[in-house]
C-alpha cells in the first residue's frame, strides 16, 4: 500500500522491513528525523533506539549491538560521521554488517565517505539514493549488502531526500529478490561458546584465540581480496540518452534528479545531451561511466561542492581518449544561509544554464575544474 | 634464604621416586586457553582476569557471557580467554557493551578496560553507561599508568607518583589531581553495585574474586549498572622492582584508590 510519507520516516521504516532492530544516534540537522523516526519505532517493534551521549558512543553502540548478529544501524551528518571514523574503520576491518546514514549537508562528504574516511586501508560500500522512493530500495539493499560481505554499508542522502514527502510502498524484500541468499552469521558473538576452546573473538586486527601474536600483513591482504571483490562485484548506475550524446551529464544523489529531469527536457527538444548517475560511489562505476561517455565530446559533472567526485570521473576516463581537458566541472559550492546544503544549485533552471554553457564551451559563475574545450 | 641445611630431609638421589613427592596442581581456569602470555614478570593483570574468570564460572555463565576488550596490555590476554569477546578500540568498550546487552539481554556482559582506556580516552562513556542504569558490569585494571606505551601518566596517576612524562612525581599543579573513578561512578543514580579490589596479596585476590560475583549476580538480576576496580601492580612502568611490586601497589595507589565496596544493591557504604 502506498503512503505519503517524508524521507526520514520512509527510510526509518524500509530499515525496519528489512530486519534493523537497533539504532543509535545524536541529534543533529538534517539528520536528526531520521532519529526520531527510529526512537518512535524501533521500541514498537522490540528493538531499541538509544539516544547516544555522542556519536563517538552511537556508532560504539551500533558495533556491540551488530556484533551480537543483529541487523544495526546509526548515521549523522557529515561533521557528526567525522566523530564516527575511528570505529568505521574498525568496524570494517573487524568485517561487522552495519548501515550508516549520512544525511549530509550538501555534497561536500563525497571524499569522507568514498575514501574510507578514517585511518587506515579501507573502502566501505556508499549507496547514493536519487530520491525517497530509491531511498526505500536502497536502504533495504544496503542491510542486505553488509549481511552478504560483511562490511559497512553508507548511505549518502542529504536534506531534500530526508525532508521531502513522496508516496512510497514499503514491503519488506526476500534476499533471494536482493541478490541472493545470505551466508550463516556464525562469527557473532552471543556467549554461547564460552569454556568451549572454540569461543570467539570478533576483532579488527586478526586475532586469533589461543595463539599469541598477530599477523597483519596476511590479515590486511585478505580483507583487500575482498574488497577487490566488492569492487568488481557491486558497481551501480543509471545512464539515459547517453546514445549520440555530445555532452554527458555526471551527476549523484539529489543533484542528479535535478540533471536527469534537465536532460530528458534538453533531449526533447533535440539537443544532444546524455545522463549518467553513479548509485554507487564506491565501488565508483568506472567502466560503465567510460562506456556512456564513448561518443562524447564533454563530460560535465554536477556536484555540489568545490569538486570532489570529478577526481572519481577522470579516472574513470583515463586512457578513454577523451582529454583530460573535456572533463569538465558545472557544479560549484551552493548552499543557504544555514548551510545545510539547500543552494542555488538544486534548480532545473540553473541546471539548464550550466549544462548549455557547457555545451556551447561558455563559462559560467563557481564552473571549477578544466576549461571548457 | 632462612633454615638451616641440617633440617633438612636426606633424599636417597640413586633411587629417584617414580612421581613428584608433590604434585604440580593446575592453576588454570577452566576458561583459560593457556596460562602462557607476554606481560612482564610482576604484572597483576593475568591475576585480575583469573579472579573475573573463576567468578564466571563459579556462577555457570560461561555459555552466555560475552566479554568488551579495550586497548592495553591486558589485550594480549585475549587470546587465552575462552569466552565469547569483541575487542574494542581504545576507550570504546561500555558503548559496544550496551549495543550487544540491548541485543542479548539474557548474556551477562563485561567490558576489560585500563585506567588510560577507561578513564582517559573513555571517560564520558562510562559515565554515560552507567547514569544510564545500563545492565553491564564494567571491568577497570588500575595500575596508574600507560604500562603498554611504557609507564606514562593517566588520570588515575597518584600525586608523586613518578611516570615517563612526570619524571618529577606528579604534581597536583602542574598535573592535575587523579580521577577515583570508583568514587566518582558510585555516585550516579544508575549504579547498583560498585567495588574496588586489589591483587596485591591473596586476600586481596580472594576478596576481588568475590566482587566480580557480586558484580555478575547484581547484573544478572537486572538491577543496573555494576563496577568492579581492581588495582593491579605494574613494576615496569614504576621503575620500581618486581618484588616491590604489591607493596607499592597497597602503599602509593591503595592509600588514594582505597580498597572494599562502595555500593551494594544501589546504596553507598561510606561518604
Amino acid at each position: 500500500m502506498r503512503a505519503l510519507m517524508e524521507g526520514s520516516e520512509a527510510i526509518a521504516e524500509a530499515a525496519i522491513a528489512a530486519g534493523c532492530r537497533f539504532f543509535a544516534g545524536y541529534p543533529m540537522t538534517p539528520f536528526t528525523e531520521l532519529l526520531e523516526s527510529f526512537a518512535k519505532r524501533l521500541p514498537e517493534e522490540g528493538g531499541a533506539c538509544i539516544n547516544a551521549e555522542s556519536e563517538l558512543e552511537a556508532i560504539g553502540m551500533a558495533w556491540g549491538a551488530a556484533a551480537t548478529g543483529a541487523r544495526v544501524a546509526t548515521g549523522s551528518t557529515g561533521q557528526g560521521l567525522s566523530l564516527m571514523q575511528e570505529s568505521m574503520s574498525e568496524i570494517t576491518r573487524a568485517e561487522i554488517p552495519l548501515v550508516v546514514f549520512n544525511m549530509a549537508r550538501g555534497q561536500g562528504d563525497y571524499f569522507q565517505a568514498t575514501r574510507g574516511g578514517g585511518h587506515g586501508d579501507y573502502r566501505h560500500i556508499v549507496l547514493a539514493p536519487i530520491d525517497v522512493n530509491e531511498a526505500v530500495d536502497i536502504t533495504q539493499l544496503a542491510f542486505h549488502l553488509a549481511d552478504q560481505w560483511r562490511h559497512p554499508v553508507l548511505i549518502y542522502g542529504d536534506y531534500l531526500l530526508a525532508h521531502t514527502a513522496e508516496a512510497v510502498a514499503i514491503e519488506p524484500r526476500s534476499a533471494e529478490s536482493l541478490g541472493g541468499p545470505l551466508p550463516e552469521k556464525d562469527w557473532a558473538v552471543d556467549g554461547s561458546l564460552g569454556g568451549s576452546g572454540r569461543s570467539r573473538n570478533l576483532n579488527p586486527i586478526g586475532m586469533e584465540k589461543g595463539s599469541k601474536g598477530i599477523d597483519p600483513d596476511r590479515f590486511w591482504r585478505l580483507l583487500q581480496e575482498k574488497q577487490d571483490r566488492i569492487e568488481a562485484a557491486e558497481q551501480r548506475f543509471e545512464a539515459e540518452h547517453t546514445e549520440g550524446a555530445e555532452l554527458l551529464v555526471v551527476a549523484f544523489g539529489t543533484l542528479a534528479r535535478f540533471a536527469r529531469y534537465v536532460v530528458r527536457e534538453l533531449r526533447a527538444e533535440g539537443v544532444p545531451v546524455g545522463y549518467f548517475r553513479p548509485i554507487t560511489l564506491w565501488p565508483f562505476p568506472g567502466q560503465a561511466l567510460a562506456e556512456a561517455a564513448a561518443g562524447a565530446r564533454t563530460v560535465a559533472c554536477l556536484e555540489q561542492n568545490a569538486g570532489q567526485m570529478i577526481d572519481d570521473v577522470r579516472l574513470s576516463l583515463f586512457g578513454s581518449g577523451l582529454p583530460a581537458s573535456s572533463v569538465v566541472s558545472i557544479g560549484g559550492i551552493s548552499t543557504d544561509a544555514a548551510g545545510f546544503g539547500i543552494g542555488p544549485l538544486l534548480d532545473t533552471e540553473v541546471v539548464r544554464d550550466r549544462i548549455r554553457a557547457a555545451l556551447e564551451g561558455r563559462a559560467v559563475d563557481g564552473v571549477l575544474g578544466g576549461p571548457i574545450s | 634464604m632462612k633454615g638451616s641445611m641440617t633440617h633438612r630431609m636426606k633424599l636417597d638421589t640413586a633411587n629417584p621416586p617414580a612421581q613428584a613427592a608433590r604434585q604440580k596442581g593446575s592453576f588454570a581456569s577452566g576458561l583459560q586457553l593457556t596460562t602462557d602470555h607476554d606481560l612482564c614478570p610482576g604484572c597483576g593483570e593475568p591475576v585480575a582476569l583469573r579472579a573475573l574468570l573463576d567468578a564466571v564460572e563459579t556462577l555457570g555463565l560461561a555459555q552466555r557471557t560475552i566479554g568488551v576488550v579495550g586497548i592495553g596490555c591486558y589485550t594480549a590476554l585475549t587470546s587465552m580467554i575462552d569466552l565469547d569477546l569483541i575487542q574494542a578500540l581504545h576507550g570504546r568498550a561500555p558503548s559496544l557493551a550496551t549495543g550487544a546487552k540491548r541485543m542479548r539481554p539474557d548474556a551477562l556482559l563485561f567490558t576489560l578496560q585500563g585506567d588510560g582506556d577507561m578513564v582517559n580516552e573513555g571517560l564520558q562513556e562510562v559515565i554515560h553507561t552507567a547514569a544510564r542504569g545500563e545492565n553491564v558490569t564494567c571491568v577497570l585494571l588500575n595500575n596508574g599508568v600507560f604500562g603498554e606505551t611504557g609507564g606514562h601518566m593517566t588520570a588515575t596517576t597518584v600525586i608523586g607518583q613518578r611516570t615517563k612524562n612526570t619524571l618529577e612525581g606528579r604534581d597536583a599543579a602542574y598535573h592535575g589531581h587523579p580521577i577515583l573513578i570508583g568514587d566518582l561512578l558510585a555516585g550516579l543514580g544508575g549504579t547498583s553495585y560498585v567495588a574496588r579490589g586489589s591483587v596485591h596479596d591473596a586476600a586481596g585476590v580472594a576478596k576481588t574474586r568475590k566482587y566480580f560475583e557480586r558484580a555478575f549476580e547484581s547484573q544478572m538480576r537486572g538491577e543496573g549498572f555494576s563496577f568492579v576496580e581492581v588495582l593491579t601492580m605494574c613494576p615496569t612502568g614504576w621503575f620500581v622492582p618486581t618484588k616491590e611490586g604489591p607493596g607499592y601497589l597497597d602503599e602509593v595507589m591503595g592509600s588514594v584508590h582505597v580498597t572494599g565496596e562502595l555500593k551494594v544493591g544501589g546504596v553507598l557504604k561510606r561518604d
